[in-house]
């Protein structure tokens, strides 16, 4: 019976290897495991066009699924993840130590996002686009600029506002409007927050995620939280719709290219990084996208009228103002648990 | 009472169309936007043929499907035929084990897809994740499905049919070809089209167990909703292949409808 089972394993085995592709190194090609439409194509053939490296762009849907698939599957190159799943990474030893000699490129780099806290000294993450939470709203509508969080609170705009519809985002607005930390620790201060929202409830047409883009292109409500990405999109589509940080400060994010430990082609990757660092491209890829560049050298060429615009350029001080969401570790449950209590309680 | 049964029936099919006809009407809309109109345009058709990711991933997805749900439909049927022919004991645990996959959440199924393979990996040494381990997984989360839809098709028929064939001396072969797989061929072919469906729309397996630089049409869809927004080439992508299907089961319809004429006068004849 053992006997059967072994070699019913082996037969097993053998089958399933004749499967598997084989992983040689292969010195044109580099996999790019990154988000969906996240660069502008003819910056990758403008790549291969100069240095014969073809790149094959692979999707990913969220940091967490990224996350199980590079912790047990080898053969990514270069990988854009967002801050706080890089500082995961680093602590569980997946990233590569950059080799900065061969990314000159890198003194390009703005530098409200060199040193930042998952990457102290600036050994795994080269700063690709960055991007806050604002609201965005409609200027023909309203009675004045918005410059602050107060107007979301405001019985002017009654049924006219959408709340973003995740825990983080939606809480952002209430703590920075009380001049409290996003990452705070706090219960008393997170549930002046939630009391805050609760508050707010009459006022808001809805809780909603991504459809929200819709519906302010559509002009179905005055004002909208919003990520920054996004709000370039809808003015896009709608020119009276006007993106502002409010001047409490908001939540800031950025996403940057890594090297994991297990990449086949790693010369190629630190080649591909330095390439997506250089002033021209970085331009190219900032107005593809409608994110904000992390390279400084790339604003001067970027068309001026963009840069008037919060969503494409902030001051250091606006900057200065924004925090990255860091992990709150258990205190995550106490977040969701008034989050609920907001969007069930009266 | 006649007004109220087509009214429910007119509900029903609303229901059912109405998302693919506003996906249709949306690839043609020359704004990226849901939100507004901003007229007629085959520009996304345009820039679907020009897009070579995703003209890769759709020649992935249906090479995937259609290797995955032949090969899986020549596993099933065997099975089908053997699980049949067992005692009853061995035939229920065989069958409620061919069951737990169809019940397993997706998750599930990926996730311990993956781990075998990174398994096998580990053993040999070499290999990695890609296309073939995608392809073995379809063909897995395949089989009972057409196992399932080829059993009840077994059990209609009757044994004796088979003994005849051979009675009037057919090999084994040939009674089977001639005789026993023309009577379940309708349950064969829903099993294929269904193992082609569940293929072709399948995102939870295929993510976990495909490989670096390989992907698929869910996986390029499912994520380009994440952070960009679904791009209306999407739409286009969708509406193109909505429009092939449809052709190919009104082509398919007419032929089975002109033969069944055919044979009816052939019967009057005889």
């Amino acid at each position: 019976m053992k006997k059967i089972f072994f070699v019913l394993l082996c037969v097993f085995v053998a089958i399933t290897s004749s499967f598997l592709s084989a992983c040689g190194k292969n010195k044109e090609e580099l996999i790019f495991y990154n988000w969906q439409d996240y660069i502008d194509p003819d910056v990758v053939d403008m790549f291969t066009e100069e240095t014969g490296i073809s790149v094959i762009i692979e999707p990913f849907d969220t940091n967490e699924s990224m996350y199980i698939k590079v912790k047990n599957t080898g053969g990514y190159d270069v990988i854009l993840p967002s801050d706080y799943m890089v500082q995961r990474m680093v602590n569980d030893g997946l990233l590569e130590k950059l080799d900065m000699s061969k990314i000159p490129n890198y003194s390009h780099i703005d530098d409200n996002f060199k040193n930042l806290y998952f990457d102290p000294a600036n050994e795994y993450f080269v700063p690709y686009m960055w991007g806050t939470v604002g609201i965005l709203y409609d200027s023909t509508r309203v009675y004045e600029p918005i410059d602050s969080w107060e107007a979301l609170w405001d019985e002017r705009y009654e049924g006219e506002i959408f709340m973003y519809n995740s825990v983080r985002d939606a809480m952002t607005a209430p703590l920075k409007m009380l001049g409290y930390s996003v990452n705070t620790l706090d219960a008393g201060e997170l549930d002046e927050a939630a009391a805050l929202l609760i508050e707010q409830k009459p006022l808001v047409k809805a809780y909603l995620g991504e459809p929200v883009k819709d519906k302010m292109i559509g002009g179905e409500g005055i004002m909208a939280v919003m990520y920054s990405g996004d709000a370039q999109f809808c003015q896009f589509e709608n020119e009276n719709l006007v993106y502002t940080i409010p001047k409490e400060g908001s939540n800031i994010f950025v996403d940057g290219l890594v090297i994991p430990k297990t990449a086949p082609n790693k010369e190629n990757a630190m080649k591909f990084i330095d390439f997506l660092c250089r002033p021209e491209i970085a331009a190219l890829n900032s107005e593809y996208l409608g994110y904000s560049t992390a390279n400084r050298s790339a604003l001067e060429l970027i068309d001026p009228e963009l840069m008037e615009n919060p969503i494409f350029w902030a001051t250091d001080e606006e900057i200065a103002r924004c925090e990255f969401f860091e992990d709150l570790g258990d205190f995550r449950d106490d977040f969701d648990r008034v989050w609920s209590e907001v969007l069930i309680g009266n | 009472m006649k007004v109220l049964k087509r009214a429910y029936l007119a509900v029903i099919l609303i229901f059912l169309y109405a998302p693919i006809v506003v996906l249709i009407v949306f690839s043609f809309n020359e704004a990226k936007s849901r939100g507004v109109w901003g007229g007629f345009s085959l520009k996304w058709y345009g820039e679907l043929f020009k897009d070579r990711q995703i003209i890769q991933a759709l020649y992935n997805t249906l090479l995937i499907a259609a290797i995955s749900a032949v090969t899986a439909t020549a596993i099933g049927t065997a099975a089908a035929l053997g699980i049949n022919a067992m005692r009853r004991t061995p035939r229920k645990v065989i069958l409620n084990l061919s069951n737990i996959p169809v019940m397993n959440p997706d998750i599930v199924t990926g996730v311990s897809l993956m781990l075998l393979f990174l398994f096998i990996v580990g053993l040999i040494g070499k290999g990695n994740l890609g296309f073939g381990t995608l392809l073995m997984s379809h063909i897995t989360f395949n089989i009972p499905y057409v196992t399932l839809s080829v059993l009840p098709k077994v059990r209609q028929l009757d044994p004796a049919i088979y003994e005849a064939a051979q009675d009037l001396g057919a090999k084994p072969f040939t009674s089977f070809w001639r005789v026993v797989f023309p009577q379940l061929l309708p349950g064969i072919v829903t099993g294929m089209i269904f193992a082609f469906t569940l293929s072709l729309d399948d995102f939870v397996i295929s993510f976990f167990t495909t490989g670096p630089g390989v992907s698929n049409l869910s996986i390029i869809i499912y994520s380009s909703a994440a952070k960009r927004g679904i791009n209306p080439e999407i739409n286009a992508l969708s509406t193109f292949m909505f429009v092939v299907v449809l052709l190919l089961l009104f082509l398919i319809n007419r032929r089975d409808a002109r033969e069944l004429k055919k044979n009816k006068k052939k019967e009057i004849r005889t």
